[in-house]
């Protein structure tokens, strides 16, 4: 078969702009300034850093090269992200000075958006996130008891019970733990301010963006 | 020296002693406080992996809040190393992107409020210690030095890494801690993994990948027979306290060593009471390391069961 032959305009590919590859996704959806993820040589540096690396089902140098390879459904639904500890050994070590801990935070929110989390063996781990961002949307404070309480029970709670009478009453008895949660005074301006960042960020990606 | 301070949920609650603790060593610092009004949380490394814009509109609030506060370009000190991380990397990425400045902003202007990037400075408690009023200052009001006393300075993660703001000590092997400690008098041990993490919320998500953490750093300072570990973060300080008897379990360790705030310790060599800084509320006593620099343990409060003397017992007649 010569060129000649090929059909082009029977070709099943539309003639739009090409598809926004996944690296081009997760670049696009992380904040600051260029994050530098083509910069990645593949070196291990991070990986070799990494405190729960041996708990990762793939390591974040492989996740690099697995976002290269555009194999999305592999990537999002891997524990690796959920096992960050956000301590930046990675971000400081980094040859490339590549911001690795901010590409994970990207995956997170990817994951959970996409619903690929709840696939994932770390599957639990979303919920604590979620559960921490809705005591802040309400009270405008952390609540440690309302989210230990509702985490545990949900995921663990044979293990909810042993924390509440043993380090739970310890915390109590000490003076460690609020057993209602305090709220912030300009509550509905907090919550005025969050609710217009959600619009902005729906409106972002239904133009096309990735906010 | 005048700063705004930004306390942050851990410091009102379960790290009350470093909050204590950081009020009354903040007179002999010569420091003044003034607390941002009505701050929210900062929202820790949970709200970044659920949503992008609201988490720097949470941050951003508060950055907004000390601007208006702020007179003359004091400083905004956060003693938590979250809280710093938070508020120092939100504004160096709002400086960073215009465009989610200005996404922020129309966030922000919802609740009547806007933040122009660069203007607040956020730093650590610990680096306005050492370098705003310095080692000399800090020596000079040293009353009861921690003669004796072996230290393991420990640092953790974000207060050194990644320094968005500015580096004010090594990300790998920091030194600022040590020195200020050996200033209060104490025997700074060697301590390789004073900049390894504490596991973070691990304890929560996954306990096994967090005690691992928490007992290589516990056999780390008790190989260097540490009496005491020194801490500047309310996560690291509730990791190594809160769930030593979980690894002593795991591991069938006996560790026994009680986790200090750098504050407190501070308040102990300036002559401050152990209790006013905050001493009884962690979970391992620090009591026999108060006792070995002589310093009067707080008294733990008192059992409100009658002693045996006061219930009416039977008694046996007596044998003539």
């Amino acid at each position: 078969m010569t060129i000649d032959t090929l059909d082009i305009a029977a070709s099943p590919m539309p003639a739009t702009v090409p598809k926004r590859s996944f690296l081009q996704e997760v670049i696009e959806d992380t904040p600051g300034s260029d994050p530098r993820f083509e910069m990645c040589i593949q070196c291990g540096t991070c990986g070799g850093s990494c405190p729960s690396g041996p708990d990762m089902e793939y390591s974040p140098r492989r996740i690099f090269a697995m976002i290269k390879a555009d194999m999305r459904e592999e990537v999002l639904k891997s524990n690796t992200f959920w096992y960050c500890v956000s301590c930046y050994y990675c971000m400081a070590r980094c040859p490339q000075q590549v911001h690795i801990t901010d590409l994970m935070y990207t995956l997170k929110r990817k994951a959970v958006r996409e619903g690929y989390c709840r696939k994932s063996t770390a599957s639990d781990a979303p919920d604590f996130s979620e559960f921490f961002a809705d005591a802040v949307l309400k009270y405008g404070r952390s609540f440690e008891l309302g989210l230990a309480t509702r985490y545990h029970l949900r995921h663990h709670p044979l293990g909810a019970i042993k924390m509440a009478t043993g380090m739970g009453l310890e915390m109590m008895r000490k003076g460690r733990m609020d057993l209602t949660p305090r709220r912030i005074k300009n509550v509905d301006q907090l919550q005025a301010i969050l609710s217009k960042a959600e619009e902005i960020a729906r409106q972002e990606r239904e133009q096309g963006g990735v906010a | 020296m005048k700063y705004n301070y930004y306390p942050g949920c851990s410091l009102e609650r379960n790290a009350s002693a470093y909050h204590d603790s950081t009020m009354a060593v903040a007179k002999p610092l010569g420091i003044e406080f003034q607390e941002v009004n009505d701050c929210n949380c900062c929202g820790a490394v949970e709200f970044m992996a659920i949503d992008k814009m609201q988490a720097y509109a949470l941050i951003a609030r508060n950055l907004s809040l000390a601007e208006q506060q702020m007179s003359n370009g004091e400083n905004l000190v956060a003693p938590c190393s979250a809280c710093f991380l938070n508020l120092s990397k939100c504004d160096a990425y709002l400086s960073a992107s215009p465009a989610l400045a200005d996404k922020v902003n129309k966030a922000l202007a919802a609740g009547g409020m806007h933040y122009t990037p660069g203007q607040v400075h956020t730093r650590h408690l610990l680096d306005v210690a050492v370098n705003d009023v310095g080692y000399d200052a800090i020596a000079k009001k040293v009353s009861k030095p921690l003669y004796g006393l072996r230290v393991a300075p420990y640092y953790g993660c974000l207060i050194v890494r990644p320094g968005f703001l500015d580096k004010f000590d090594d990300p790998e092997y920091p030194t600022s801690l040590d020195k200020l400690m050996r200033t209060l008098g104490a025997t700074v041990v060697d301590f390789p993994m004073k900049a390894h993490c504490c596991g973070g919320h691990m304890t929560q998500i996954s306990e096994p990948v967090a005690l691992y953490m928490i007992h290589q750093l516990l056999k780390n300072a008790a190989d260097y027979e540490a009496d005491v570990i020194t801490t500047i973060c309310p996560m690291c300080q509730l990791n190594l306290d809160a769930y030593q008897h979980n690894v002593n379990k795991a591991y069938g360790t006996h560790y026994n060593i009680p986790i200090l705030y750098f504050t407190q310790l501070m308040g102990l060599a300036f002559g401050l009471s152990a209790k006013k800084l905050g001493f009884g509320k962690e979970f391992i006593s620090a009591a026999p390391a108060l006792i070995k620099i002589g310093v009067k343990p707080p008294k733990k409060p008192k059992k409100k069961r009658p002693s045996k003397q006061e219930l009416p017992m039977p008694v046996m007649p007596e044998e003539e």
